[in-house]
């Protein structure tokens, strides 16, 4: 039951409930990272890692403070605190214990400050009651999701530069275009579940 | 009221509590930051454009400074620019002479096509088919590619074939990337003479395709007074170490493929003494 529960909140945050083609969060890194394919996946990357511990930390005050003192309604307001501290320390982590890997990241760690699927994550992990594990699941898988929409998306742009498209379209107005149609794609698997 | 009490505070003591861990946090991962990679990047010329081959002046500073390139790496700052870094790094000013980009091949229009091509108007896309219209193997097709990548205004297509404006090439290296032919080449700023031919067909074969082609006659190698020219694969080179510039081979190639730049703006150059005779008595 209960691995069956994980595994529908992964299959639901890479796939059908995939929060950049179905809940359309983070649409701005998503645009503004993706003409490189291996930019877009050093993204990717990132933001697995930031939602995964976002994820856990932003449980452990929501039940353990805002909860305990009734101030619900301040979720949002912490969450963002926590996301903007975590993605600071994270930083100077990575600059520090890795360095290879915060060279790798470079600017996408602190873009991802602004990446409101972030915050979209923790919220939904409130929203949905989830526990502890079930939060850090999601918050991972729902990264991973990320990191699938946003490395196809560029490997498409990258290729869109050969398309002959109408001179209007050129830059934004295609790549617009381009993930609606991925969006399409992905309404696809919207019908999945998993039997219990 | 009370409720207004706790929210400023549970959030004040969090927004605190995070301060403060950041603050000791930054303490104790503080990491080495070398001085030198800002002052090299207040120096570098920040256009971010690439051709020292990092993704950025901020990366090709770092570079440097970890020793990873050389302090005249920079292609657009040139000379000066390598002098400064070299003065920050330590180091003794290696005297980096001007590059230039050039374009190996003056057919275009000269040259014949095998047929009307009529598709995408970019080189990448005109050399997939079939090898490119152009009959010649090693001709520049014109479409201007180059002319595209090039963030200085330094090189356009004229009479159907890219030209490097010189003075304002800055050696960034985009157009060299950009030909699908391999055509376009970094050389030294001073070198004025060159062979703007790359087919290596034998000579029969390049007459019937150009009018302006390299046959490989031996004509420019038997007068070249510094025996700077040799033939290979059907293709007149110049070492550039050995050419003087002189200009003697430009005059006897028959198929006037042989470019002297110098020669060219014939009424310019006695200008330019002047001008810089003049601009010396003004500095006095």
């Amino acid at each position: 039951m209960d691995a069956a529960k994980l595994l529908d909140i992964m299959l639901g945050a890479i796939l059908i409930n995939n929060f950049i083609f179905s809940q359309f969060l983070g649409i701005c890194p998503f645009m503004g990272v993706s003409k490189k394919t291996d930019t877009a996946a050093g993204m990717g990357m990132a933001v697995i890692f930031v939602m995964g511990l976002a994820s856990a930390i932003c449980w452990v005050i929501n039940r353990f403070v805002l909860v305990a003192l009734g101030l619900q309604y301040l979720q949002t307001l912490a969450y963002i605190l926590i996301i903007a501290a975590l993605v600071q320390f994270v930083e100077m982590f990575l600059k520090k214990a890795v360095p290879s890997l915060y060279s790798a990241l470079g600017i996408y760690l602190p873009l991802i400050t602004t990446n409101c699927a972030v915050l979209g994550v923790v919220l939904l992990n409130t929203q949905n009651n989830y526990n502890f594990i079930e939060s850090v699941v999601y918050g991972v898988t729902g990264g991973i999701g990320f990191l699938v929409a946003i490395v196809l998306f560029a490997s498409i742009r990258e290729k869109l530069r050969f398309a002959d498209y109408p001179k209007a379209f050129e830059g934004f107005p295609i790549a617009l275009v381009t993930a609606g149609l991925l969006a399409l794609a992905f309404m696809g698997f919207s019908g999945m579940s998993i039997p219990w | 009221m009370t409720n207004v009490i706790y929210a400023v505070a549970v959030l004040g003591i969090l927004g605190a509590v995070f301060g403060a861990l950041l603050a000791y946090a930054s303490r104790i991962f503080h990491a080495e930051h070398d001085e030198r990679i800002d002052e090299i990047l207040a120096v570098l010329p920040g256009a971010n454009c690439g051709g020292c081959g990092f993704p950025g002046c901020a990366k090709c500073a770092e570079s440097i400074v970890a020793g990873k390139a050389k302090v005249s790496v920079c292609p657009v700052g040139g000379p000066a620019v390598a002098a400064q870094v070299a003065g920050i790094m330590g180091v003794e000013d290696p005297g980096t002479e001007r590059i230039v980009s050039h374009v190996y091949c003056c057919g275009g229009d000269r040259a014949s096509q095998k047929f009307e091509y009529d598709g995408l108007k970019t080189c990448a896309a005109a050399n997939k088919v079939a090898g490119s219209h152009m009959a010649c193997p090693s001709a520049c097709l014109g479409f201007g590619s180059c002319v595209a990548v090039c963030k200085y205004d330094a090189i356009h297509v004229e009479n159907g074939v890219a030209r490097v404006d010189t003075d304002k090439c800055v050696a960034c290296g985009a157009c060299v990337a950009a030909c699908p032919k391999g055509l376009i080449e970094l050389v030294p700023a001073r070198q004025k003479v060159f062979i703007s031919c790359r087919n290596t067909e034998k000579g029969v074969a390049v007459r019937n395709k150009c009018q302006v082609g390299c046959i490989a006659c031996t004509l420019c190698a038997k007068k070249c007074p510094a025996e700077a020219i040799t033939i290979e694969n059907n293709l007149a080179r110049i070492d550039y170490a050995k050419c003087t510039n002189c200009g003697i081979c430009a005059t006897v190639c028959p198929r006037k493929l042989i470019v002297d730049l110098a020669a060219k703006p014939a009424e310019a150059a006695p200008a330019a003494p002047a001008a810089s005779a003049a601009s010396a008595a003004g500095a006095q």
